[in-house]
């Protein structure tokens, strides 16, 4: 079988020498890269993303990368965020006071999370939904986390008959707060699967079979 | 069901080569960072720290090979510290694959760096390697002194203090050492943890004086959220870190 080609959105965003890494140890052929031919063509597009939420909104912003992955979402082709590039899909983040607006495939809001230790570091148990795919064949492991901000309202409207609803993994730091959002073409993760260890690579080879 | 408490080998790195030794079984070469730091991935450690010990700044280019070498194909976080000054020193270390960066002495000269590190980054890159020791000196009221240069010279400051400052100005977590505990084997300094736990809540990793197993859960007692250790894991038996995991789950907490 031809590996799967994956591009992960080089946009100046902290290591993503290790996502690039992890993608291929999960069998997949890897570019790190912006140029938007090659983004709207693989066959599934990663979207990192360390640090402030305003800084990451403003850099995909500039870069045209919202309209690339809109482009894609529409269209059916997989995208995977994770970490920051996990909470833009969201509908808005509030950083140090400071509204940021998302790209808003999913409703909510990134806050602050209620703990007594922050940033939430580390590795940390999630609870999949039953119908997962990311998390299939993973059970009773943890993956690792690094963050001070989190998504811990789900507030998808289920009256609208048009939509199926995304599976949501929840995990908790002080309070609980969504892990990951499984939704058609769009999956996004809040843990770093490619710090994960083998099952954050087992999860990135799930994603990969989803392709 | 909360967040583990992380193990955490530290490894010495001067030129591209582990210092110090290690004594695992079966090592083709215990100086060969790369292959310890797949060891240790192996034996189940949750990071990774390599101190970069390398007196020569024209070396230091190994340093940054290592790091690359490690990352391609060890999938958990790696935190790399040792002649971190700026921004610039960051950055490198990111783009060669580090998850984070731990800063000291250039943070104890020049405080600001921690900000100008973390507003363009994020806090989440950057530790604060706290090297403190016990005073008597009446000026210093939590009774613990920062020391840099390896604990070789005191500063004056308060430990308490600093580390308070240094989680205000933006590091994501602090790696406290007691200087006067490192390398006796006789446990943690708990009454330092205690003292500085009480006053930050980024996450705290304890390191100085782990001897034995036991050692450990008294140290997340009184507060920390990690432990680095050294020479227990490079001299001890392969298996010490599941023996340190499972003194750890034995005391109630959490671990991977």
């Amino acid at each position: 079988m031809a590996k799967k080609k994956v591009v992960v959105l080089d946009y100046g965003s902290g290591n993503v020498r290790s996502a690039v890494r992890a993608l291929e140890a999960a069998g997949a052929e890897v570019e790190l890269t912006a140029d938007p031919e090659k983004v709207l063509a693989a066959d599934g597009l990663v979207v990192p993303g360390v640090g402030a939420y305003a800084s990451v909104m403003e850099q995909l912003t500039k870069l045209g990368a919202l309209r690339w992955i809109g482009r894609r979402i529409a269209g059916g082709k997989p995208v995977l965020g994770i970490c920051v590039g996990h909470q833009v899909f969201f509908d808005e983040g509030v950083e140090h006071g400071v509204k940021t607006a998302g790209i808003g495939e999913w409703p909510g809001t990134v806050e602050r999370l209620q703990a007594d230790v922050i940033p939430h570091m580390g590795w940390n148990t999630v609870r999949p939904p039953e119908k997962t795919k990311l998390f299939a064949g993973i059970e009773n492991e943890r993956f690792y986390f690094v963050h001070s901000y989190g998504v811990q309202k789900w507030e998808f409207d289920v009256t609208q008959p048009a939509m199926t609803p995304p599976q949501v993994t929840w995990s908790t730091h002080g309070t609980p707060f969504i892990a990951a959002v499984e939704n058609g073409a769009l999956s996004a993760v809040q843990f770093h699967p490619e710090k994960s260890g083998d099952a954050g690579k087992k999860l990135l080879s799930n994603w990969l079979d989803t392709l | 069901m909360s967040v583990a408490i992380r193990v955490i080998p530290c490894l010495d790195v001067d030129a591209g080569r582990v210092v110090k030794g290690v004594n695992f079984e079966g090592l083709r070469d215990a100086g060969d960072p790369v292959e310890l730091a797949r060891r240790y991935n192996l034996a189940g450690a949750d990071e990774l720290t390599f101190l970069d010990v390398t007196a020569s700044s024209s070396d230091r280019e190994t340093t940054y090979e290592v790091v690359r070498q490690t990352a391609e194909e060890v999938f958990i976080p790696l935190t790399v510290g040792g002649g971190v000054r700026a921004v610039e020193d960051v950055d490198r270390l990111l783009r060669n694959g580090a998850d984070k960066a731990s800063i000291n002495t250039a943070a104890v000269s020049r405080p600001e760096v921690i900000n100008e590190i973390t507003e363009r980054f994020g806090s989440q890159v950057l530790v604060l390697s706290l090297d403190a020791r016990r005073t008597t000196d009446p000026a210093i009221a939590s009774g613990f002194e920062v020391t840099t240069h390896g604990g070789r010279q005191g500063t004056g400051m308060c430990a308490v203090a600093w580390a308070k400052e240094a989680a205000e100005r933006g590091v994501g977590e602090i790696l406290l050492n007691s200087i006067d505990a490192d390398g006796t084997k006789d446990g943690f300094d708990l009454e330092m943890i205690r003292a500085v736990r009480k006053e930050v809540s980024v996450p705290l990793i304890a390191s100085g004086g782990a001897g034995r197993p036991e050692d450990f859960p008294p140290a997340i007692e009184a507060g920390a959220d990690a432990v680095l250790a050294a020479s227990i894991f490079h001299f001890g038996p392969t298996d010490m870190i599941a023996r340190v995991k499972q003194q750890i789950r034995e005391a109630g907490y959490p671990v991977r």
